[in-house]
């Protein structure tokens, strides 16, 4: 049997059912290793003694029917857990402790799973390096001071390191591909409706997912099952029959037509990313796939009007931090500046900047020419998905236009740290399946993803093309655990 | 509306026309909150009728209330309105510490109800008031001032309750007819069951807007909006004093500022509490976590076969079925209660009698006790046994009203009232014959009088008879029988 953490989620599961290991000693193994991991910084708090208890709890009277039968799993910062501090990423929040449980965690609890804790992410999921998060940020295992992607940084670290089995996390613009791309883990953004968004802090409502980050295509699956469910508690929640994802779970892809969009053939991408999709195009076809061009005519208004949107909904959903009720608060001598005061050292550089971003498109005067034009154009890039999804019954790009870069490198440069979701937005704006998968290396020796976009609610599908494209890549990490103390 | 009952407002041989539009507030009747299951019953401690939703704590969410959307159809069907099918609730942000969201959750573009109208009965006609809108939102909390000498508190326990804006055309033109309008307005919302109209507890609160022009001016001049009015007469009042201070400006030839007014009841004027360009920019635009409200026409159908009897429909029965006056018709029906009083007693007694019963001597009594028709301290059961006794001649209406003053400690039976007391009326002729004998026994230098022409004395005759019945007499037959023998 190999190392207890590097196992995969069916591993653990298999060897739980056939009480070769017990849920005490892989809790207990991801802690010792968790331990020995904190110069990557992926948890903002653990919950490792409670997490011993239940795993006990569990080795005492074994409910082997369960999904996640005693498998410990961390959770993203975003998710509130009952009981144990939840803080987004941020300061506003750093000793808020909720009363309440997200459904997604709620659905790992009621399968069996058990919260080692919740891992690091940018602030309120707004960036896509971990670096704008109160709590630090996060080294990517593939390499010393890479980012790990973001906002689920911590996430993708924590799978990719062997911290978690697998995780959660949440993509608003690409928050769970783009980390996963980073790290050469798998990450899944459902379609919007899927996942229940009750409990889950608030950045863009019409946009946030939650999703599976794991090691492989089937521990996906997996996970994808547990946590997607209807919930009258979020009325953007949609009622339709979920597949028991990882039991219909194939590699047969034969027949399937897989479009490939002319216009994400951006200027500048390097030679390697396009390598990494004409890689992809050829294991598809290898795979029985049929290749078909297609045109998405208004992929280069996806990031603008995302840049728009996005503030706009998270101006509104932050207004609630405000000192007064909960969270961080800055006494000031009167109301507007306990306000000033609280919001000014409660947030960060880049929650801020978004707020201006989001008040000012919603100003009155300018609503029309942004908000209004933003959401008109968001119905465009809707109708060309629409369009190819006519014609063929997935999409495949690449994940992101680069590898990992260094930490501090984008800090200065908010645009260009943009453009890092340029190919995951518009499946957001969309609210389609996306998924990364690790495809490659860069010269570097950095993982690349390919991302396989579904129809709505087709998320089987682009699990089984995955499932088929991840056998003929073969893709190994090479982790050294370089950054492991004794 | 004839010429001479205009409002009017005099200055040097001009006069002054005052607009008015009204935006009422007025709170759904529903067990929980519009967005969350909360409790909505008022005067509870404070801060224990509070979900996490109406907290806004992290990652809560809205789920709206069936209930409360049922209810504003209702009103808008009651209001006569277009209902839509398609409505959208809408974020309207800003800053406020009883405002936990940081945003309140309104309907801004597209309303849940379009255009209807109010009938009012004036006392020279009815006339109609145009119903711009009505849409629903979340209330906010409260902050206490008075209380902590350093903090303003907070309470939420009416954060998130359910409101439903009522706007008016600008087609009000006086006080009175303010004054009419809400009552016409919350006497539909009673028959409905959508709002109590409880103007103490807060349930019915308005912005007013107001404006003043020149008689016979087509155009509208510039409108201030007077902010959270909680009863008719400081509307009033508000009304008043501000269209004063509105011809006061254009007299001196000073323009009026579009702006936000307060009224201050201490005062009795209005004070400026922002203008239009320190308005609040709201930055209004669709709620991302609730989805357009579709209504379906099965829906409206079904509330449609709920709706009751309203106001209108009734007082126009009152009147062709039970002979009312219009003047009549109208107070009976104002209010849900007060006409269900009214049939109850029509049950089994006499109409006329009930309708002056009803709107005199009970009415007198609620106002002097200030009491609701639901709290008569006479039940409706035993003010119609005791029109009957008056019917059929048992009691006299004098009598009557002596019962019914007994009748009003603890809700007495006036059949025990008039057993007990003896009360009833004597009407056997033979008895009064006898009792007039001895009048006349008694006073016969007083029938010589009379005999000899001084007619007035009758009415001291007749006194003398009722004095000796100890009341009872039956008046007619008295009179008949003293006239016989006086005459005689």
């Amino acid at each position: 049997m190999s190392d207890i953490t590097s196992q995969s989620l069916f591993e653990l599961k298999s060897n739980i059912k056939e009480k070769k290991l017990s849920s005490e000693e892989i809790t207990k193994a991801f802690i010792n290793r968790a331990e020995k991991s904190k110069k990557l910084n992926v948890y903002v708090t653990d919950n490792f003694e409670k997490a011993i208890d239940q795993s006990k709890k569990f080795d005492s009277n074994p409910n082997l029917d369960f999904k996640l039968p005693g498998i410990p799993i961390a959770v993203k910062d975003l998710f509130c857990t009952n009981g144990v501090r939840t803080t987004a990423g941020s300061k506003i929040l750093n000793n808020f402790v909720p009363t309440y449980e997200s459904t997604v965690t709620q659905n790992l609890w009621s399968q069996g799973a058990i919260l080692l804790g919740k891992l690091n992410c940018d602030e309120f999921a707004m960036g896509s390096s971990n670096e704008t998060s109160f709590f630090g940020n996060v080294q990517n295992p593939v390499g010393e001071n890479l980012v790990p992607g973001g906002s689920s940084g911590g996430s993708s670290a924590a799978v990719a390191a062997n911290l978690t089995p697998v995780t959660i996390g949440t993509d608003t613009g690409g928050s769970i591909r783009q980390p996963a791309s980073f790290t050469g883990t798998v990450g899944l953004k459902p379609t919007y409706g899927s996942c229940s968004r009750y409990g889950i802090v608030a950045f863009a409502s019409s946009l946030d997912q939650a999703g599976p980050m794991t090691k492989n295509v089937r521990d996906c699956s997996m996970l994808l099952e547990v946590i997607s469910s209807f919930d009258q508690k979020d009325s953007t929640s949609i009622d339709y029959k979920r597949n028991s994802y990882s039991k219909e779970l194939s590699k047969d892809i034969k027949g399937k037509k897989i479009g490939i969009p002319k216009e994400y053939r951006v200027d500048n991408m390097p030679d390697e990313i396009e390598q990494l999709w004409k890689n992809g195009i050829l294991y598809a076809k290898d795979c029985g796939a049929e290749i078909i061009d297609i045109s998405l005519p208004h992929t280069n208004y996806a990031l603008p009007t995302y840049y728009i949107v996005a503030p706009a909904e998270a101006s509104s959903n932050l207004a609630r931090y405000d000192g007064v009720k909960y969270g961080f608060r800055s006494p000031g001598q009167n109301l507007i500046e306990m306000y000033e005061k609280t919001r000014s050292e409660g947030f960060g550089d880049e929650v801020k900047r978004r707020i201006m971003i989001g008040t000012y498109v919603l100003s009155s005067g300018y609503y029309d020419a942004y908000y209004l034009k933003a959401q008109k154009v968001r119905q465009l890039i809707k109708k060309d998905f629409d369009d190819a999804f006519s014609k063929v019954d997935a999409i495949l790009t690449p994940s992101t236009p680069s590898s990992a870069f260094k930490i501090g490198e984008k800090t200065n440069d908010p645009v260009s740290m943009y453009l890092n979701d340029i190919f995951t937005v518009p499946i957001n704006l969309a609210g389609l399946p996306g998924i990364s998968i690790p495809a490659g290396k860069d010269k570097n020796n950095y993982p690349l993803g390919l991302q396989v976009i579904g129809k709505p609610f087709d998320e089987q599908n682009i699990l089984n093309i995955s499932y088929a494209l991840e056998d003929k890549i073969n893709f190994k990490n090479d982790i050294s655990d370089w950054w492991l103390s004794e | 509306m004839s010429k001479n009952s205009e409002y009017l407002i005099e200055r040097e041989n001009k006069q002054y026309e005052v607009i008015i539009g009204l935006e009422v507030h007025a709170q759904v009747t529903s067990e929980s909150k519009l967005f969350s299951q909360s409790s909505t019953k008022f005067g509870a401690e404070p801060n224990t009728q509070v979900s996490l939703v109406d907290a806004a704590f992290p990652g809560m969410l809205p789920v709206i209330n069936e209930f409360c959307i049922e209810q504003a159809i209702k009103t808008g069907i009651g209001l006569k309105a277009k209902i839509n099918k398609k409505s959208v609730f809408d974020r309207k942000n800003y800053f406020y510490a009883d405002l936990p969201q940081g945003y309140q959750i309104s309907q801004y573009k597209y309303p849940i109800v379009g255009e209807g109208k109010v009938i009012l009965d004036m006392p020279n006609g009815q006339k109609e008031i145009g119903i711009e809108r009505l849409h629903l939102e979340q209330d906010a909390g409260k902050s206490i001032h008075d209380i902590d000498p350093n903090n303003t508190l907070v309470d939420l326990n009416r954060s998130g309750v359910a409101l439903m804006e009522i706007v008016s055309k600008p087609d009000l033109r006086s006080p009175d007819e303010v004054n009419v309008y809400i009552k016409k307005l919350r006497s539909i919302m009673r028959y409905l069951g959508t709002c109590d109209g409880n103007m103490q507890e807060g349930s019915l609160r308005a912005d007013v807007n107001v404006s003043v022009r020149l008689k016979g001016e087509t155009e509208f001049g510039t409108r201030c909006e007077i902010k959270n009015v909680n009863s008719i007469k400081f509307m009033q009042m508000a009304i008043i004093s501000e269209a004063n201070r509105q011809i006061d400006l254009l007299e001196e030839g000073k323009e009026i500022d579009q702006e936000t007014r307060l009224f201050d009841t201490k005062r009795n004027e209005t004070r400026s509490m922002r203008s239009k360009e320190d308005a609040h920019d709201y930055r209004y635009f669709p709620d991302p976590d609730l989805l357009p409200l579709e209504i379906s026409q099965e829906l409206i159908e079904k509330i449609k076969l709920d709706i009751p009897e309203l106001p209108d429909e009734k007082k126009k029965r009152f009147i062709d079925k039970f002979n009312l006056s219009p003047y009549e018709a109208t107070i009976l029906v104002s209010d849900i209660e007060t006409s269900n009083f009214f049939e109850e007693v029509i049950k089994n007694s006499d109409v006329k009698l009930a309708t002056n019963w009803i709107t005199g001597e009970l009415f007198a009594v609620l106002n002097e006790k200030n009491l609701e028709i639901s709290q008569s301290p006479v039940s409706a059961k035993n003010l119609s046994k005791l029109i009957n006794l008056i019917k059929d001649g048992t009691i006299s209406g004098k009598i009557a009203k002596t019962v019914f003053e007994q009748m009003i400690d603890g809700d007495q039976d006036p059949l025990i009232i008039v057993k007990e007391k003896g009360l009833k009326q004597e009407s056997d002729p033979k008895a009064i014959e006898e009792l007039i004998n001895k009048v006349i026994e008694n006073n016969s230098d007083k029938v010589a009088e009379y005999k000899s022409g001084k007619d007035k004395l009758f009415g001291f005759f007749v006194g003398q008879a009722m004095k000796e019945s100890k009341g009872k007499g039956n008046p007619q037959l008295i009179n008949k029988i003293l006239k016989e023998k006086l005459n005689g």
